[in-house]
């Protein structure tokens, strides 16, 4: 059941919204620090992909997040700029190697893979941060969240994803 | 025409782009300036179903934490009750009270964001509207803002839009209760004229100009103030008695003469 595409993509969309709302979203490790593993669904999506389909599942993604965590559309707002980003950044992590037809995953190595996800989880926390907060006297306070955040989400994308290697087309 | 159509064609996905920020920014700034969505929170059916369902298995890791909470409060409760000189009876069905309180448990809190709300398991169907007070046994949490039928959410008192009035304890000095998104123990109070006498350690409880909340619930102590730029009135931080991060059970408090009392606001403003 579990084989096709479409079917996997569903099944991994609602398990990172309730991951991420019921168990990430609740962590605040030393008081403010909750990783946001749902960037975890750019990693892991097709590459070759039907584009303003993916953005709309994005749109979706981060909005379902919204709901759950009442922070209107914000993580909405993060979700598409990422998806709408994720070509450029997979250009520069992959290099020439993306433009080919047969480009897998399989392909690469580990490094370009991680940074593929810093990028991810730092345009995200750029955008979903500096949005909620909305203000430039709390500069400081953005930064520190995009940190120390963002080292959390990366080192947790970097393990939940090797646990859940899978066969990427 | 056609080359409009082809130019927008070929730009799709910027064009998709742009029409989805615009749409989430449009959600986010209304509810930044004004209140929360109404349609978009956690109260809801399936957002509140899902935290209820969660809520009901993580509740089972703190049962002995909350009962000895409980019991504690009650021991309180008691100890105030046999002090009282009048005596009360607990009867209110004779409608002379003039507040009613509800019960509610927290299904989801957070306290890291800017904009904090919370979420109870009651909702209208228990006659719980906007604009009424949340506390706990130690202090107030905040303020109903939208429900649904079984649920609720309700803006914390760390929410930078949060804005309560409070006062010193045993005077009448009152300012504004606000946040300042810093820390999630401390929040500021405002507007305190230089005049007043503040030490710290001094307990701030609400004042008695909200139709929202009784009066006299403690809120926190002073951790320090300062003087505001204009040398007027103090900025003071207040360590909160509640500590956020652990919130379980909580009342609801209706103030069955609010709409009496807006009335009369709207009244008097109109006359003027």
């Amino acid at each position: 059941m579990l084989s096709s595409p479409i079917a996997i993509n569903i099944f991994r969309f609602i398990l990172l919204v309730l991951t991420q709302v019921l168990i990430f979203n609740q962590l605040n490790f030393f008081g403010f620090i909750n990783p946001m593993v749902y960037v975890l669904f750019f990693y892991w999506y097709p590459v070759r992909n039907n584009r303003p389909l993916f953005l709309l599942v994005s749109f979706f993604l981060g909005f379902m997040i919204d709901l759950f965590s009442d922070t209107m559309a914000l993580h909405a707002i993060a979700a598409i700029t990422l998806a709408y980003a994720r070509p450029v950044l997979m250009r520069f992590c992959f290099g020439a190697n993306y433009d080919f037809q047969g480009f897998t995953f399989k392909s690469t190595t580990r490094l370009q893979r991680i940074t593929l996800l810093l990028l991810l989880v730092l345009l995200q926390h750029v955008v979903f941060f500096t949005l909620e907060i909305l203000s430039f006297s709390h500069i400081l306070l953005i930064l520190k969240k995009i940190l120390f955040t963002g080292i959390a989400t990366l080192v947790l994308c970097v393990l939940l994803s090797s646990l859940f290697a899978m066969e990427m087309d | 025409m056609q080359r409009i159509i082809n130019f927008i064609l070929e730009y799709r996905n910027a064009f998709l782009y742009v029409v989805l920020t615009l749409i989430s920014l449009i959600i986010t700034v209304n509810s930044h300036s004004y209140h929360q969505s109404k349609y978009f929170n956690s109260a809801k059916w399936l957002t509140g179903s899902i935290y209820n369902v969660s809520n009901g298995i993580r509740s089972y890791f703190a049962l002995r934490q909350e009962n000895e909470l409980l019991h504690q409060e009650n021991e309180q409760l008691r100890l105030a009750l046999f002090n009282l000189e009048t005596s009360v009876s607990a009867d209110t069905s004779d409608g002379t009270a003039k507040y009613t309180v509800t019960k509610a448990q927290v299904i989801k809190n957070s306290y890291a964001t800017p904009r904090n709300y919370i979420t109870i398991d009651k909702g209208s169907k228990d006659g719980i509207t906007q604009d009424m007070g949340v506390i706990t046994p130690l202090g107030i949490l905040g303020i109903v803002e939208n429900t649904s039928a079984s649920y609720a959410t309700v803006q914390s008192v760390l929410n930078t839009k949060s804005n309560i009035n409070a006062k010193i304890k045993n005077t009448d000095h009152f300012g504004s209760l606000i946040w300042d998104a810093k820390r999630y123990n401390v929040v500021q109070l405002v507007d305190i004229p230089r005049s007043a006498s503040l030490n710290v350690g001094d307990t701030i409880t609400t004042g008695a100009m909200s139709s929202i909340f009784p009066e006299n619930i403690p809120i926190g102590v002073i951790r320090e103030y300062t003087l505001n730029q204009n040398q007027s009135s103090y900025t003071i931080a207040v360590s909160l008695f509640n500590d956020m991060t652990n919130i379980k059970n909580t009342y609801v408090v209706k103030n069955k003469d609010r709409e009496e009392i807006l009335e009369l606001q709207k009244k008097t403003a109109d006359v003027e």
